[in-house]
């Protein structure tokens, strides 16, 4: 066996060095791991992580985060937000061009910021935005109908990617715009190959804005959709980060890999969300007695700790912990089997009821785990529960969005401010059939309604505050949705990397600073 | 061999392929999940207005039949539409995957042949020996083992518990810019694991039936008179003997053609292999039509072409079938 083991030692050694030997130039390259496959590169018409990590890449906004939720200056060096908060004023740097070589001016700004709104499916995110003036090249007045506290926040990279005009202008469907898959942006890495499903390949953008950066070569999104392919890759080097991992076991494997740091910093504004959602016009949950009976028997510690490993951490409302706007008093349902019995008697449940539980299909553990732990644990009241598999996500968002199920698991995110990822899912106004990740719980409450609507066009971060404790307390109170956990994204990165995206949007987020150490 | 009986083979071949288009393009909408709501949840959730202008784009709202008369219309001027998923021509993204796809199922082919038929032979000439038993003992545990889990075994123990072959893709995609014999090696490297796997199923096949083949042409006449009249043991296994016993082989090895295409489906999956197989499989989770579609007829276009190319060379290789129909 110890020759064995030598002699294979000595092969693995004599085959890397003939195929495996990593061509580091100066900046080096950055082989980023993913499970996720872009449809295409385009952030302005399409959500989402799989997109967002290159789109942010190729595209500059007008703004970009840091760790503390603060705006700072990106193609804007300079903004104004009116008094009144009706108007934003931005003040574009000189020196941006496109990678064709085009300048930057305020009327890409204003076409990009109004195709976003035309085509993005967060439509929340600039609605208000009524029309943008380019007094000059390098102004930008965003004028709105509402005063709209989300909007900084909207001009992140990950939601505003500033797209050439001369390119996306001419006429063409923006979503299935050519140009998609071979984007022109003015970000620090231009797009050299683009192979659907497989790989992205960006190269270092010579002409950046910012002087002296990016650091790097050359960044490579490398799908891989086997996680123990991944992890394989992970392990021997082949790809050097792999952020929004989720599995526990993958965490705890990658975390002993010496030559690996793994972080949950990163994923603040993502905020994902795991939660059982409840069907309110189904008789048999249209009752809050009986959600909340449910809410008393599930033990997220169990979940969090048992399930997960540790590795998660429990969610106790709409809005991520992590978030500025989090209310710490709302009710947290702890565990109480008495008093969750008492509430199915009292709802005239005593005698048991059946119900049918959906998972989305995705990572097992974070999904049909929990679901099978329902059916166990809901059993103590009375409760029969079926687990209901979808052999695919068509199958299950057919079930969700036509309204056709009793209780679901599911992950959503936040998407930083509430306007955009968390309103979606509360908002009466939003219940529509047909579309996944709308209010397919059904849920109606008019003082919900309002205070979601205040709190959109309130200013005073104060007064929102406000505005959105009332919310979650009442959200608790009806619990259209039972929140689990906060979904345990983390990234391991090669030791080696300096200045990897670790803000409040991740990978979602421009890596002109990242560089290699040696 | 006639030309008439070349065409009428031809025009078999097209008429197979008009069913599978018509088969194809109707069992899969027999699965449940509309295309619109995954594209539109794949943007990150929608409006009905959103999943309106998908359906229309696609031409979704039609009825099905005429999307599939539609269907057929543009397959047969060399059109198979646009994906939904990636909004790119099928053509295009199966002309980027049908390399990796003939390279694997290739090589494994060739693999498999050479290697089941050597060991074929082998166990032929003592046919109660110990290599025959171990012969005949791997041949029907490799038929057995389903091809996902020798991959996955053969992952653990080459990829992760001694890492000497990769195990994502096809090259190491650091060797983008180095010279062509890096990547050609890479490539290799790469190449080792999944065709292995996949030769494996068809290896104890092929060690099998030469195995029986050649136990029955050994037995014949003229092998004892080549050994009558002094051939060496070489000769008279691998010159007299397979030459006949290789008959079966051929036909065979068209057969397996259109399993080893689906073998690849798996391997691929399993070994991230960037082929038609994983496009295949990923676009039947997207409800992607149009590439699932393209896909399988690609994939049958391959398995017709390769059954008329064993046709013909049997007729080659046995000029008793001359002349025949």
């Amino acid at each position: 066996m110890k020759l064995m083991t030598r002699l294979m030692g000595a092969a693995a050694i004599a085959v890397s060095g003939l195929a495996a030997a990593p061509v580091f130039a100066d900046g080096g390259t950055l082989v980023i791991a993913s499970t996720q496959v872009p449809r295409h590169l385009n952030g302005a018409v399409q959500s989402g992580i799989a997109t967002a990590v290159p789109s942010t890449q190729i595209f500059a906004s007008p703004l970009r985060y840091d760790e503390n939720w603060e705006p700072q200056p990106y193609l804007a060096q300079s903004w104004e937000v009116a008094e009144d908060g009706l108007s934003v004023t931005l003040n574009l740097v000189q020196n941006a061009t496109f990678h064709d070589g085009e300048p930057v001016t305020s009327e890409d700004v204003a076409f990009s910021i109004m195709t976003t709104k035309e085509n993005h499916p967060f439509k929340s995110m600039f609605a208000p935005v009524e029309s943008i003036e380019t007094p000059d090249p390098h102004t930008a007045i965003i004028r709105l109908s509402q005063p709209h506290p989300a909007l900084l926040l909207a001009l992140s990279p990950a939601l505003a990617p500033v797209l050439p005009q001369h390119v996306y202008g001419d006429g063409q469907d923006v979503k299935t715009h050519p140009a998609n898959t071979a984007p022109v942006g003015s970000g620090p890495f231009i797009l050299e190959e683009f192979t659907a499903g497989e790989a992205v390949v960006m190269k270092k953008n010579p002409n950046f804005f910012i002087e002296g950066r990016p650091k790097l070569d050359e960044i490579i999104v490398r799908i891989i959709k086997d996680p123990s392919a991944l992890l394989i890759a992970m392990e021997n080097g082949d790809a050097d980060m792999y952020p929004f991992m989720a599995g526990s076991q993958e965490i705890r494997r990658l975390e002993k890999v010496e030559s690996l740091n793994v972080t949950t910093d990163g994923y603040a504004a993502v905020g994902p969300v795991n939660w059982i959602a409840f069907n309110t016009a189904s008789p048999k949950l249209s009752d809050v007695r009986v959600r909340q009976a449910i809410a008393y028997a599930v033990d997220r510690d169990f979940i969090t700790k048992a399930l997960h490993r540790g590795v998660s951490s429990p969610q106790r409302g709409p809005i991520i912990e992590s978030s500025p706007f989090f209310d710490e008093t709302i009710p947290a349902y702890d565990v109480d089997l008495e008093k969750a019995q008492a509430l199915m008697n009292e709802a005239g449940f005593g005698d048991g009821m059946e119900l049918t539980v959906d998972y989305i299909p995705g990572p097992k553990e974070q999904q049909q785990s929990v679901a099978e732990y329902l059916k166990s644990q809901l059993k103590k009241i009375g409760i029969d529960v079926t687990v209901r598999a979808a052999p695919d996500f068509p199958t299950w968002a057919g079930r969700v969005s036509g309204h056709d199920f009793e209780l679901t698991m599911d992950v959503v995110f936040n998407w930083g401010d509430p306007v955009i990822g968390v309103h979606r899912t509360y908002l009466s106004s939003n219940i529509v059939k047909g579309v996944i990740w709308s209010n397919t719980q059904q849920y109606t409450n008019e003082r919900v309604d309002e205070l979601l609507n205040a709190a959109a066009v309130e200013l005073d971060v104060d007064k929102r505050k406000a505005l959105y404790a009332e919310f979650q307390q009442l959200v608790a109170g009806d619990l259209p949705v039972y929140w689990v956990n906060a979904l345990p994204y983390h990234t391991a990165y090669d030791a080696r990397l300096q200045n990897v995206p670790t803000g409040i949007w991740g990978t979602m987020h421009p890596m002109d600073m990242v560089e290699w150490s040696e | 061999m006639s030309a008439s009986y070349l065409l009428r083979r031809v025009f078999y071949g097209l008429l197979l392929m008009l069913g599978v288009v018509v088969l194809n393009f109707l069992l899969i909408r027999l699965a449940p999940g509309d295309p619109a709501v995954v594209i539109a949840g794949e943007m990150g959730g929608a409006t009905e207005e959103m999943l309106q202008a998908i359906r229309l784009e696609y031409g979704l709202d039609k009825p099905v039949l005429t999307q599939l008369g539609i269907y057929v219309a543009n397959v047969a001027q060399g059109d198979l539409g646009q994906s939904f998923f990636f909004n790119q021509p099928v053509t295009t993204l199966i002309g980027q995957r049908i390399g990796p796809t003939i390279l694997l199922v290739v090589t494994a082919q060739i693999l498999s042949i050479l290697l089941g038929v050597f060991l074929g032979v082998i166990a032929a000439r003592k046919p109660n020996g110990v290599m025959s038993g171990f012969v005949t003992v791997f041949a029907t545990v490799g038929y057995a083992v389903p091809v996902f889990w020798t991959g996955i075994m053969l992952i653990i123990l080459f990829a992760s518990m001694f890492p000497i072959f990769p195990v994502e893709g096809m090259m190491s995609v650091r060797l983008r810019d180095a010279p062509w014999y890096q990547q050609w090696l890479s490539v290799a490297h790469h190449l080792v694991l999944p065709a292995f796997t996949l030769a494996i199923i068809y290896l104890a096949q092929y060690a099998r039936l030469s195995r029986a083949s050649m136990l029955e042409v050994l037995g014949s006449d003229y092998i004892r008179t080549a050994r009558a009249k002094g051939a060496s043991e070489r000769s008279v296994l691998f010159k007299h003997a397979l030459r006949n016993a290789a008959l079966p082989i051929l036909t065979v090895a068209g057969l397996q053609f259109g399993n080893l295409i689906s073998g690849a489906l798996l391997v691929e999956t399993v070994f991230n292999w960037p082929g038609m197989g994983r496009l295949a499989f990923d676009s039947i989770l997207r409800r992607d039509y149009p590439t699932i579609m393209g896909v399988l007829f690609f994939a049958s276009a391959m398995v017709v072409v390769a059954n008329l190319l064993t046709d013909l060379s049997y007729r080659l290789a046995d000029p008793r079938l001359k002349g025949q129909s």
